[in-house]
């Protein structure tokens, strides 16, 4: 009786860990502590049904013993994949790492509620389950599906392992909306009318749900991804809470709606941050038809390459230089050597800053997580509106591996996909050096007339490369 | 009309929950600066593991002859784990970087 108590108490302080560890989360000074505070939490609510959960006791003898080995190497294996995988990955793939562990707590719930529909057709003497919690139990698997393939094509498309326009049929939204009606469809026939032959119809439910999880984002073009691992982010959150109410799990149901909730409130941060509607960004394929919409007259423009040492003079007896990074420096590892060069031009009287697109690389802030990884202070990072105003008084901007973030067809041209999006202008700026591995288009897949700009010079390499080449340069003047 | 004031009724403290809850975390969240977007989604990632703790329930409630059960059971508790032990220490990880900074 009183090990209920004691649960019931841990489930308590787990979750006030996951609000106080949410609200720290959100302030640079108590961020790394407050996930240290929610791990805890976590560390207790699990540990707690480990020892103390009513149904621990359900068996006696070897049944048992069976079950608790099988549950300790699972949370053996979990934890030791986890472990590595986290302290392995390089910090350039954080996004893709995130989605992969989004994608298997999503997995964790699907999986659940498959099991939770076995125990309702068992015939055991199990008692049969109210309508809501049935509904309850096929939401989750829906969801917790879609989340976990969702995810992991997520993954596949940040690790470039897959091209958006494989994987995309004709009619793709047409077969998207079919498969969500009969999703929708067989929830209602499971609940009301399927009788006996729920489970199979259930298993059903559940191959359909993993099959959307990988149309929902299949269409979805690649610059639009880190909208798209909030999404499923919220969407497993609210599996967990589902999941909680199943299982009369507070703790569950608390962890799962501040992650939906909170989840939700950063999607729509990030849709603010490219000015565009979440509907646009999941409906509205933007990597696949889009493309051809901006492609005008690139043919027939010339482009200015630069050398390194003309790069490197101009630099170096500039006044106020603005370094814009993008996904090139992240792809690159160039964070350490980009910070090197910063250096090297402050300590020749050369002020340097960053400005940071909210959305440059694959994540909001994915930029300052890698320039902090460099140990570039932060006052020296700039974002958008600050960032502009600098940028128009600046002598050269240097754009580092960036592209859709600072193309002017987001203001000027009406045709191209990302028009309405805010960017950094980089062409108000006196100079612009632009590091670009080759003349490919950006992850959007769309044309960049400020390649073309008058004032714009390219130059063509390995960003790493290229930055190493410029210090060695500066270093020599 | 019945139906559900009755629902509404009996389970009062649980709607109550869920929407304070709902708008605890949107306000929790609202005042974040962009710097802190990454690590703050990997952090909210790593809470809604807590479906660990329900996968822990279903291996527990599987019966030693249900083959499928203990299997599920199984597979979701190495993904839950997965999902809270690297969610955790990801985050931990960029996290470490902000700090090494203020020196």
């Amino acid at each position: 009786m009183s090990a209920t108590y004691l649960l019931d108490l841990l489930y308590l302080i787990a979750s006030l860990t996951f609000v106080v560890g949410l609200k720290m989360l959100s302030h640079p000074d108590t961020a790394r502590r407050g996930n240290q505070v929610a791990a805890v939490g976590m560390g207790l609510a699990v540990m707690g049904t480990l020892l103390f959960h009513p149904s621990a006791d359900r068996d006696l003898g070897d049944v048992r013993t069976f079950k608790l080995l099988l549950l300790y190497a699972a949370l053996a294996i979990g934890g030791m994949i986890g472990w590595l995988a986290a302290y392995r990955v390089k910090m350039t793939s954080m996004p893709q790492m995130v989605s992969l562990f989004n994608g298997l707590g999503g997995g964790c719930a699907a999986l659940l509620a498959v099991a939770e529909l076995k125990l309702q057709y068992d015939g055991a003497g199990h008692d049969p389950i109210s309508t809501g919690a049935m509904i309850l139990v096929l939401f989750t698997m829906f969801f917790g599906s879609v989340s976990f393939t969702g995810s992991m094509l997520a993954y596949a498309k940040l690790e470039d392992m897959v091209k958006d326009s494989a994987i995309t049929l004709p009619r793709h939204s047409v077969i998207n909306m079919i498969l969500l009606a009969g999703i929708l469809g067989l929830i209602g026939y499971i609940t009301w009318g399927a009788g006996e032959n729920g489970m199979m119809w259930g298993l059903i439910l559940f191959g359909i749900a993993l099959v959307y999880g990988f149309m929902f984002v299949a269409p979805i073009g690649g610059a639009d991804m880190p909208v798209v691992i909030s999404v499923l982010n919220s969407f497993t959150g609210l599996t967990a809470a589902a999941a909680g109410i199943i299982y009369d799990n507070l703790v569950m149901l608390v962890g799962g709606i501040l992650v939906g909730a909170s989840g939700s409130i950063l999607t729509i941060l990030m849709c603010k941050a490219m000015n565009r509607s979440i509907m646009n960004v999941l409906v509205g394929s933007f990597g696949g038809g889009g493309a051809a919409g901006a492609g005008k007259a690139a043919g027939d423009q010339t482009i200015k390459e630069v050398s390194i040492s003309d790069a490197a003079v101009l630099l170096n007896y500039s006044g106020s230089v603005v370094i814009v990074p993008g996904y090139g420096l992240a792809v690159a590892q160039a964070q350490k050597i980009c910070k090197e060069l910063d250096e090297l031009l402050e300590s020749n009287g050369v002020e340097v800053k960053y400005a940071i697109h909210p959305v440059a690389g694959r994540m909001p802030g994915h930029m300052n997580v890698l320039l902090a990884e460099a140990d570039v202070p932060y006052p020296k990072l700039f974002d958008l509106e600050e960032a502009n105003d600098i940028i128009s008084k600046s002598d050269v901007v240097i754009v580092v591996g960036a592209n859709d973030v600072v193309n002017p067809a987001a203001k000027d041209d009406p045709s191209s996909p990302i028009y309405g999006m805010p960017v950094l202008e980089v062409w108000e700026a006196k100079n612009v050096i632009v590091m670009k591995r080759s003349m490919k288009s950006g992850y959007a897949g769309i044309e960049n007339e400020l390649f073309f700009h008058a004032r714009t010079k390219m130059l063509f390499g390995d960003a790493k490369d290229t930055l190493q080449k410029l210090v060695s340069e500066v270093k020599s003047l | 009309m019945e139906v559900f004031f009755s629902f509404l009724h009996e389970n009062l403290l649980l709607i109550y929950l869920l929407a304070f809850s709902i708008l605890l975390g949107i306000e929790v969240i609202s005042k974040v600066p962009a710097v802190l977007h990454t690590p703050l989604m990997s952090g909210a990632n790593a809470i809604h593991g807590v479906v660990l703790v329900g996968a822990i329930i279903v291996l527990f409630n599987a019966r030693a002859d249900d083959y499928l059960s203990l299997v599920l059971g199984f597979v979701a508790v190495v993904f839950g784990t997965l999902n809270v032990v690297g969610g955790f220490a990801v985050t931990d990880r960029m996290l470490e970087m902000f700090k090494k900074k203020k020196k």
